[in-house]
């Protein structure tokens, strides 16, 4: 009903019909598809990369701030900091810091292509959220796991590795992929460094033509993936929550 | 009635396999165990009797060492386990541990249950851990059971299952922290069952348990625990038959109104069990 009313109300405006001109043309929809979409391949390259990184790196924190014995306090302590500091700051910001800021330094060996930071910069902040999805993850594994595991004779490690961390990810699946779809969706802020992906196709495109339909492009081409992902992750909790209704005899 | 002393069961005991001194446990300020001496011997069955928080599964806890202890110590097979230094994976390797709640691993077959800790722990070569764990699924009649996860299994099954994972280490010594508590009454007795072939093929046991008639029937020794100290101990036939502490008789008096006492302990205590689904049947003509 309310959308209803929003269109209407959008449709009848008096900047309507040049609104659509420049925002929804058909003919450079049309044109530029293709174009944007391979664009989009480096996105999905960047977004692949990262993601396998990060989902090693957020099991690495996340394990590291899971260590209880009081020996561990200082590696507990910075993955804390590390992981406050990462989802604490725009990640625009560290985009910026990362691809503007180490090839200034000029350090030789170091390398100014932006696609590399753009894939450092993103491991670094999502490892951070995914962290603490894995952390709530192994804490939601009943202590008493780990009591049988240790009283059978496992150190910690095995323990962790065999009987608790198997658990604690299976549950996360869910939360995990809504991760990847936000790290998939910071992708296009890659731009900002001067990495050409589809966003920045999409501004060369839409100076070129002075026309907006490009941006529209590209909110096609994200919602084409991130909605089937969001598709299969409702499935996947329904799925659990079957399972765990039919558990509970 | 040759035997009662040392072993109440007409069970030949052998050496000291337990002591536990003066061991004093809080948690915050909650002091659960205060001064337990305890010695049990090879081949000694022990049972820990007593009222929900009296410490029977913080003691037992304490023995293999889950919850750290604060003063006295705890030697086993001649080892003080709790002295510094001492690497407490290997000495949990020879105590096996069954839990009320069976803290099976859901994520893993039972059969992977059983051969997690022989494979990655003592590194037995794969074969032999599978061999060996269907040997002992066979022996407790879980071997169809095998390749089925936890969360396919009755409570009795799971908690059997439970008690071969532990089997499968060889402990030289077993701690039962109320195994049945958590089962259905009509499933109580296929669990005591193993417990009492365990007992006869020797193995030396600690066991907190609420099932007096099992543990009338099973016991070298009953040790009443009472706000986290020994108040009484001695055979079945002693502690159930005359307790000398009033406190021992309120416990037992109140046990018997709910209808919990069964077996032999209400045969020593002359009392005609309210009719239990809990307990095993007697074992007669000893």
């Amino acid at each position: 009903m309310l959308l209803v009313v929003v269109v209407f109300i959008v449709v009848n405006s008096p900047g309507w019909e040049r609104v659509q001109a420049t925002f929804f043309s058909f003919e450079v929809f049309e044109e530029r598809f293709e174009q944007l979409v391979r664009a989009f391949r480096k996105n999905i390259q960047i977004f692949l990369i990262a993601q396998v990184l990060v989902l090693i790196g957020g099991l690495i924190l996340a394990v590291m701030r899971s260590l209880h014995s009081p020996v561990f306090f200082p590696i507990r302590a910075a993955a804390t900091i590390y992981i406050d500091i990462f989802r604490g700051v725009p990640s625009i910001l560290i985009i910026f810091l990362l691809g503007f800021g180490i090839p200034a330094l000029r350090i030789p060996g170091t390398t100014t292509e932006p696609f590399f930071w753009a894939i450092v910069a993103l491991t670094l902040i999502w490892s951070a959220y995914v962290a603490e999805v894995y952390r709530a993850g192994i804490e939601s594994v009943h202590p008493s796991q780990d009591a049988a595991a240790r009283s059978l004779g496992l150190s910690a490690t095995q323990s962790m590795r065999y009987v608790v961390l198997p658990q604690a990810v299976r549950r996360v699946i869910p939360p995990l992929l809504n991760d990847s779809i936000g790290l998939l969706k910071d992708t296009a802020l890659v731009s900002f460094i001067g990495a050409v992906e589809i966003f920045r196709r999409a501004q060369i495109v839409q100076a070129a033509e002075f026309n907006f339909t490009p941006y529209l492009i590209v909110a096609v081409i994200f919602l084409l993936l991130t909605i089937p992902m969001s598709r299969f992750v409702d499935w996947l909790v329904a799925r659990d929550r079957k399972r765990q209704m039919a558990g509970a005899r | 009635m040759s035997a009662e002393v040392t072993g109440a069961s007409g069970r030949s005991l052998g050496a000291e396999a337990v002591r536990i001194e003066g061991l004093y446990k809080s948690f915050d300020d909650l002091a659960v165990l205060k001064g337990i001496d305890l010695v049990v011997a090879e081949h000694e069955v022990v049972c820990l009797i007593g009222a929900s928080g009296s410490g029977k599964s913080t003691l037992l806890r304490c023995v293999n060492l889950l919850e750290p202890i604060d003063a006295g110590r705890v030697v086993v097979e001649g080892e003080d386990i709790t002295a510094r230094g001492v690497d407490i994976d290997v000495i949990r390797r020879r105590i096996g541990i069954v839990f009320q709640a069976y803290n099976l691993f859901p994520h893993m077959s039972v059969l992977e249950n059983i051969t997690l800790a022989p494979l990655k722990v003592l590194k037995k070569p794969k074969d032999e851990a599978r061999s060996d764990a269907m040997a002992l699924l066979k022996r407790f009649g879980l071997v169809d059971k095998a390749d089925q996860y936890p969360d396919r299994l009755s409570g009795g099954q799971q908690q059997r299952a439970a008690i071969v994972r532990a089997l499968a280490m060889q402990p030289d010594l077993l701690l039962l922290d109320e195994i049945t508590s958590a089962l259905d009454p009509e499933l109580v007795a296929e669990v005591l069952d193993v417990i009492r072939e365990l007992a006869v093929s020797g193995m030396t046991m600690i066991i907190a348990t609420h099932e007096m008639g099992f543990a009338g029937d099973i016991a070298d020794r009953v040790c009443f625990l009472d706000q986290g100290q020994i108040l009484e101990d001695g055979p079945p036939m002693q502690l159930f038959g005359n307790p000398q502490e009033a406190r021992t008789r309120e416990f037992l008096q109140r046990v018997i109104e709910s209808g919990r006492m069964g077996g032999q302990a209400a045969k020593h205590m002359r009392i005609d069990p309210a009719p239990s689904a809990g307990t095993a049947p007697t074992r007669e003509g000893r």
